[in-house]
């Protein structure tokens, strides 16, 4: 181990810009992926605006209905691949290593390889807009025959852009696996390890499972579109529905993806800041199995108006019906987490805090969209909209921006400014409420999802929600700058800078060396930072 | 300003009275129909259960966030495990969760089971329209967005503040106006048999909790039995395309002999119609109601103007200009986003193509019906 020890003295990161494209250090993709995630969120986030802007009033205002359906197909898909999927690889690949005690990931060339595809995969699907016919308008759910026979020549792009993101996702999961697994420290077993490391080595199984399934959904779409099959097409043959079965193979587990790490980062930051350990780790791990399990074996609630026989309504609203237990488990432990804690309110537990409120408001919408006959009512209607928001803004995106101030310290070595990030959390947490909560009531009085205008009983709720959206969108510049000015300015952070912080990565430097460990922990250090100690 | 005072009376609105929160749709519509109102009546029990719900965890969430925080001096406790508890939370849930799947597993087999329809009524999805067909009474038409909301969605992009005001009149009808609406007989149970002729649309009516996806090559069902006479209206509720948002639907529900009366009327105009389309027209005929027809069907995409715009330009087209056959093959037949226009019927299209090639300084042909019946 000397011979390591020694070996990384004169190895430290490559200078220049090189660095950054021929790196194989975990922490350094780790950062690639975060920036890159951020970046495809702004140009997300910018589509949302421009989707909010048009419907502030009823009429038709600043675009023609087509490329407003681009913008909602768009935003949906840079939001999901290039946005959230990618920060959660990001948040893996700088905390699983030093979370299992490895040196790096297990299989780092690769790992740059699933990093460097993205940029591109993101440029081929940006690159759309500017081809003729338009990016793709069929949603991100591209449901055929719209997206095959009726679709604009840029889809054959589409479809190359999701190919590359799969490949990279896969890779992904193939090598936090392989890490969890092999490069685990020889004294950790698998019920030591931090519930972020468990819920990522879920996910990646899903991510194993689901995304070769969209592969083969796309490749269909291929070969429907250039040579002369007809997978979805009725005419020839095929069926419509059958593509939604199998996109729907694909797309519930892919919710799930984007859910259980935000779990993990969740069940850190609420017992730190509890100052209590977390209640329930074995039940949170078998409950994160349950959902995943579970995520494989309801797709087509997402069908139900699809002309089902009933009894395939009836199993399939069963199931998803089911997965509100574990899901309930999970709040009901963070709950009793911090039940009886010392608790503080720092900007990381205010932002996990906020994700238990607000993701359960949308677990609720979620089970009432699981009741098969009232889901006639609420299918493709904006109470949709509002609950995958409430999952994925203030679920998913809440809990990496919980993780991003968690542990920025251990990034980057400086603290970041602890007013400007309180400021900056209430604003967001009550613009997103302005945002999202009154497109339930619009849901509910029957106005549909996708469409660029609406009728004038929509319209006050409508103001509402884009003013909210505004907001929203301009807090992320506050975001950026709190980032910014912690890794420019921020003043030295301590090694753990959260006094009752579990974890290995606290027992590194901050910022955490270039290496993380080159001899594995003791099983005493394991146990002493485990998170059912 | 305006706006903003809209904005705030809302606000006052909602916080101050039970009508207000009705007025400004906050809830699901209760619908016309048993089984509409079944569907309400198990949304507002789930909501509750879910209300009742939030309020233990939450209330117990926000007791411990206040009681037990550093700064008021609390001393952490250190329990962080028990099977008992587990065992509980897991349990409780299931039960409620069975103790709701029974009434929604009753209503489902309600919805989807239906033995004996006193009427069957055909919906047909297309880019961007609907089409309903009486198979039994022989009766077919087109439903078109009502060119009054076309006109004010239009003039509200110019801004001027009249304008405006024609489109605030219009109200809750505004893109949800039809120019023919379906008509049926109350207290009857009528069979909608759905389907598509080109993508995905899916026909939803709130008020009878109707909808269901139209999906191109296979037919689905529905039912439903309006109680009471009235109009409702719904919208195309699955993405299918640029006019996705405007392809509203309106059913008009009437007493019987209202009905009765409205199938005759329908039957003579059509036993007219087909009697037209063995005439040979004159061009002012056809003309006049190709305009009507072409800004019905055909400006959303090529411009009133025959300029082009999300569809190619009209305008000069050598298309429009040159051989019939090629321009009758594309409007009936359809090609990438050109839809199809086969279901209207032989004059239509014959005035249509007229139109389309005699207006905008075009110099092609007159065409007949006879030239659209031997063109099928």
């Amino acid at each position: 181990m000397s011979y390591t020890a020694a070996h990384d003295d004169h190895h430290g990161p490559e200078k220049g810009l090189l660095r950054w494209v021929k790196t194989t250090n975990h922490k350094d993709i780790g950062s690639l992926y975060m920036w890159f995630a951020f970046t495809m969120l702004l140009i997300g986030g910018a589509f949302a605006m421009g989707i909010r802007a048009e419907l502030l009033q009823p009429g038709l205002q600043l675009m023609d209905p087509q490329f407003f359906n681009q913008l909602t197909t768009m935003h949906g898909l840079i939001m999901v691949f290039g946005a959230i999927m990618p920060a959660f690889v990001g948040l893996g690949n700088w905390l699983i290593p030093m979370m299992v005690g490895a040196p790096d990931m297990a299989l780092p060339r690769m790992n740059n390889w699933s990093f460097w595809i993205l940029p591109f995969a993101g440029g081929i699907l940006l690159s759309t807009f500017f081809m003729e016919g338009g990016a793709p308008a069929f949603g991100w759910t591209f449901y055929a025959p719209l997206s095959t026979t009726f679709a604009p020549d840029s889809t054959d792009f589409f479809i190359f852009a999701v190919h590359l993101l799969g490949f990279s996702s896969i890779m992904g999961a193939i090598n936090i696996i392989a890490t969890v697994l092999n490069m685990r420290a020889p004294e950790m077993r698998l019920m030591d390890m931090p519930l972020f490391v468990w819920t990522w080595l879920i996910t990646s199984f899903l991510l194993i499972g689901a995304m070769p399934v969209l592969a083969g959904a796309v490749t269909m779409m291929l070969t429907d579109r250039n040579f002369g099959t007809a997978f979805f097409d009725a005419a020839g043959g095929g069926d419509p529905v059958m593509f939604q079965h199998i996109f729907w193979f694909f797309g519930h587990p892919e919710v799930y993806i984007m859910i259980l790490p935000a779990f993990g980062v969740v069940s850190h930051i609420i017992p730190t800041f509890a100052r209590k350990p977390l209640f329930g780790y074995s039940s949170m791990v078998y409950a994160t199995a349950s959902i995943a399990f579970l995520s494989y074996i309801v797709w087509a609630h997402h069908m139900f108006l699809t002309g089902m026989p009933v009894a395939g309504e009836l199993y399939f609203m069963y199931a998803t019906m089911l997965i509100a237990v574990p899901t309930g488990v999970k709040v009901f432990n963070w709950v009793a987490t911090m039940w009886k804690g010392s608790m503080t309110f720092e900007a990381p537990m205010l932002w996990a805090l906020s994700f238990v409120f607000l993701f359960t408001i949308g677990g609720f919408s979620g089970l009432m969209l699981g009741i098969a006959p009232a889901d006639i009512q609420y299918h493709d209607t904006y109470f949709v909209v509002a609950h995958f928001h409430y999952v994925l803004v203030t679920g998913a995106l809440w809990s990496i921006i919980a993780a991003t101030f968690y542990w920025l310290p251990k990034w980057c070595g400086k603290m970041y400014n602890e007013k400007l990030a309180k400021v900056h959390f209430w604003w967001a947490m009550i613009s997103v409420n302005v945002l999202f909560f009154p497109q339930h009531f619009l849901g509910l009085a029957g106005m549909p999802r996708r469409i660029p205008d609406y009728s004038l009983q929509f319209a006050d709720f409508n103001f509402i929600s884009s003013i909210g959206a505004f907001s929203f969108g301009l807090s992320f510049i506050m975001l950026t700058y709190i980032v910014v000015d912690c890794i420019r300015n921020g003043k030295p952070a301590a090694a753990r800078p959260w006094e009752s912080a579990k974890g290995l990565e606290w027992t590194l430097g901050s910022p955490a060396e270039y290496h993380s460990f080159n001899t594995p922990p003791s099983r005493a250090v394991i146990l002493e930072e485990s998170q059912h100690s | 300003m305006k706006r903003l005072l809209t904005l705030t009376s809302a606000l006052v609105a909602l916080v101050s009275s039970k009508a207000a929160l009705a007025e400004y749709g906050l809830n699901m519509t209760q619908g016309i129909t048993e089984v509409s109102k079944d569907i309400y009546d198990l949304h507002m029990m789930v909501f509750w259960v879910c209300v009742v719900i939030g309020a233990v965890v939450f209330g117990a969430m926000f007791y411990s966030i206040i009681a037990h925080r550093k700064s008021t001096g609390h001393k952490a406790a250190h329990f962080h495990e028990s099977t008992m508890v587990e065992f509980i939370w897991t349990g409780v849930p299931i039960l409620i969760l069975i103790a709701m799947a029974i009434p929604a597993s009753k209503t489902l087999i309600d919805i989807e089971v239906l033995d004996k329809a006193d009427m069957t009524i055909k919906v047909t999805g297309h880019q961007w329209k609907w089409q309903y067909d009486y198979p039994v009474e022989g009766i077919s038409f087109i439903s078109n967005l009502a060119q009054s909301s076309k006109d004010a969605m239009d003039d509200r992009a110019k801004g001027s503040s009249e304008k405006r005001e024609a489109l605030d009149a219009q109200g809750d009808t505004y893109l949800l106006s039809v120019d023919n609406h379906l008509v049926v007989p109350v207290d009857t149970t009528i069979r909608f048999l759905i389907t598509s002729n080109d993508v995905i649309h899916n026909w939803w009516v709130p008020a009878f909790a109707v909808k269901q996806d139209a999906n191109p090559g296979f037919i689905n069902d529905a039912w439903a039995k309006p109680t009471v006479i009235g109009t409702y209206r719904g919208q195309c509720a699955e993405l299918c395309g640029k006019e996705h948002g405007f392809m509203p639907i309106v059913v008009d529900v009437v007493s019987k002999a209202d009905y009765a009366a409205w199938v005759a009327e329908q039957q003579g105009a059509a036993a007219a119609a087909a009697e037209a389309a063995t005439q040979q027209w004159s061009e002012d005929d056809l003309m006049a109601l190709g305009e009507t027809l072409y800004n019905t069907n055909c400006a959303g995409c090529h411009m009133t103007d025959g300029s082009g715009g999300y569809g190619p330009a009209i305008k000069g087209s050598s298309l429009a200009n040159g051989d019939a056959v090629g321009h009758l093959d594309i409007v009936i037949n359809g090609k990438n986003g050109m839809p199809s226009f086969k279901m209207l019927g032989d004059s239509d299209l014959a005035a249509v193509i007229t139109y389309e090639r005699r207006a905008f300084g075009n110099t092609g042909s007159v065409v007949q019906p006879s030239d659209v019946t031997s063109a099928r």
